[in-house]
């Protein structure tokens, strides 16, 4: 072929140029912007970050909402996928209905149980037919921080358990049957089947799923908002109100930055801790 | 055997309840009429139901240019990421070349970055380029989280389509770009389409950038984020709800790319 060898170069071009000027270009300015305040290089904007009256809550917030919500969201996935395995009818169906939170955006999902939670809302309304309560009570705002960490959790759980469950469906799909039922034919229990063999051979789709909603979870932000308002800052939702209310956008690069590392160190943990080594590949 | 099936049973209804009953209520806050919200306690079956709430909604000054906006921002996106990720994703499908291990691992690194920090500074050189507080600004942003999935996607798509079909029709006098226009493409175009819708959903549900990058012309989630605060309940309610719709029917509708989307964009 003429010019077969120019040809997959001249087709990834328009992508490459593409993700050079919008994703490596920010990047680089980003990192700029954070280290650099009036005209010079320096720690400023973090220092300003981090003398933050909502710095510290925005750190501690943040990793209690991923330390809660992300295993949570990996064992129901986990158990979703599995009760489907065992499902013949209607199977599709179920997958459809499971799978539509994963349209529905972080500040829709902060809206919807904004409705379910807030004070005349229908949370409040069940307890109130239980005798738990007798009038309309708050559960978001400052004086609650429990419940309204709790909300938080459950609205970013109900949202995003479907990105999760989606990979790992997709992974139980192409395991080899055969491996699951020679354990049973060595007698292992079903229990003894999912811990040894099953899991060990969804190593891949765990990892992947695990990254991803890592990295989104500390991104979660519009939901908070919609849920608590300002009183439950976290990372992404400061950067958000410096960029916007305060007009500094080194300050909120700052924070970008912040939120950069984190999600790479985690990566990183991930990748090292649920290696699969070559070969083992199912 | 029958305990464990009324088990199972019992947990599929759970989860499926879990999933649906808030999607349920948000629509029952939508139609329920005003008055509704201050109901105490509330009724779980709509009293009453009508589109009102909704029409006033969209009169609120803002929103019906916001819905417009959010559509054209996703429909570009969507465009784009079609345009520059298919070709792509052939190249990495049919070519071995040089390189194609770092392209792709850097199509792969975009998904390990927040959002933030790509959307700060393009605030900047927005301005600069006189794309700032335009459709065409917040689209190209988008289009840099939805293009990794295209180009990944697509190429897994390419892939599962025997190369045989297209050497054949080089043998039938076709030229390489012909082929793949008129043999592969026909075939890829399903798993496209579901690529595209997919694009069209990340870019409406999108709020940080979209909000960062606009002042006057804001999409609907960044005009949703911006009076959340000074809103009333009913108009938070309201607002939410319409966000979902569309991203539910798109769900359906790709209902069957689905898995096997994320079973590729995986590997």
């Amino acid at each position: 072929m003429h010019g077969g060898r120019a040809l997959p170069y001249l087709l990834i071009a328009p992508a490459t140029f593409f993700l050079a000027v919008l994703f490596l270009v920010p990047l680089a300015q980003t990192v700029a912007l954070a280290f650099q305040a009036d005209g010079a290089w320096s720690f400023a904007n973090f220092s300003t970050m981090a003398d933050d009256l909502n710095f510290h809550d925005a750190v501690v917030n943040s990793f209690r909402l991923v330390a809660v919500a992300v295993p949570v969201q990996f064992c129901l996935a986990l158990g979703m996928a599995m009760m489907l395995r065992h499902v013949r009818r209607g199977r599709d169906i179920l997958l459809w209905i499971w799978s539509i939170p994963l349209g529905v955006s972080d500040l829709a999902a902060g809206v919807v149980w904004l409705a379910i939670l807030t004070d005349h809302g229908y949370l409040n309304s069940v307890l109130f037919h239980l005798g738990v309560i007798d009038e309309p009570t708050s559960w978001l705002t400052y004086e609650t921080p429990v419940a309204l960490f709790f909300a938080v959790a459950v609205a970013e759980i109900w949202r995003a358990t479907a990105i999760v469950l989606l990979i790992l469906v997709a992974g139980v799909q192409v395991l080899p049957k055969e491996y699951g039922e020679a354990a049973a034919v060595f007698g292992a229990s079903p229990w003894r089947g999912f811990v040894s063999v099953t899991l060990p051979l969804l190593k891949p789709s765990i990892q992947t799923a695990l990254i991803l909603r890592t990295v989104l979870a500390f991104e979660a932000f519009a939901v908070v908002l919609a849920i608590g308002g300002n009183n439950f800052p976290v990372l992404v939702s400061e950067a958000y109100h410096w960029q916007h209310f305060n007009q500094d956008t080194g300050v909120a690069a700052a924070y970008a930055m912040v939120v950069m590392v984190i999600s790479i160190a985690a990566t990183l943990v991930y990748l090292a801790v649920l290696r699969t080594p070559p070969g083992q590949r199912a | 055997m029958t305990a464990s099936r009324a088990l199972l049973l019992t947990g599929l209804t759970v989860v499926t309840a879990w999933v649906l009953v808030p999607i349920w209520l948000i629509a029952g806050s939508a139609v329920g009429g005003q008055a509704l919200i201050s109901t105490w306690p509330k009724p779980f079956w709509p009293v009453s139901a009508s589109l009102s709430q909704i029409t006033e909604f969209l009169a609120i000054d803002g929103v019906w240019p916001s819905l417009l906006i959010s559509v054209e921002v996703a429909v570009m996106c969507m465009i784009f990421s079609i345009l520059l990720g298919a070709p792509a994703g052939y190249a990495l499908a049919r070519f071995s070349f040089r390189g194609a291990t770092l392209f792709r691992l850097m199509v792969l690194l975009t998904r390990a970055f927040p959002v933030a920090i790509l959307a700060l500074p393009l605030t900047v050189g927005f301005i600069r380029l006189g794309v700032y507080d335009t459709p065409l600004g917040v689209a190209l942003m988008h289009t840099t989280l939805a293009l990794p999935f295209a180009v990944l996607v697509s190429a897994s798509l390419f892939q599962a389509i025997p190369r045989e079909l297209e050497e054949a029709a080089w043998v039938f006098g076709c030229s390489r770009i012909s082929a793949a226009l008129r043999v592969v493409l026909p075939l890829a175009l399903p798993g496209i389409a579901a690529t595209a819708i997919f694009a069209f959903v990340i870019s409406w549900n999108e709020v940080f950038a979209a909000s960062v990058l606009t002042v006057r012309n804001r999409t609907l989630t960044a005009y949703l984020l911006a009076v959340l605060s000074e809103s009333p309940l009913y108009t938070q309610f309201t607002g939410g709800f319409l966000l979902i719709v569309p991203s539910v029917l798109f769900i359906f509708l790709v209902r069957k790319q689905l898995f096997a989307m994320w079973g590729i964009a995986n590997r």
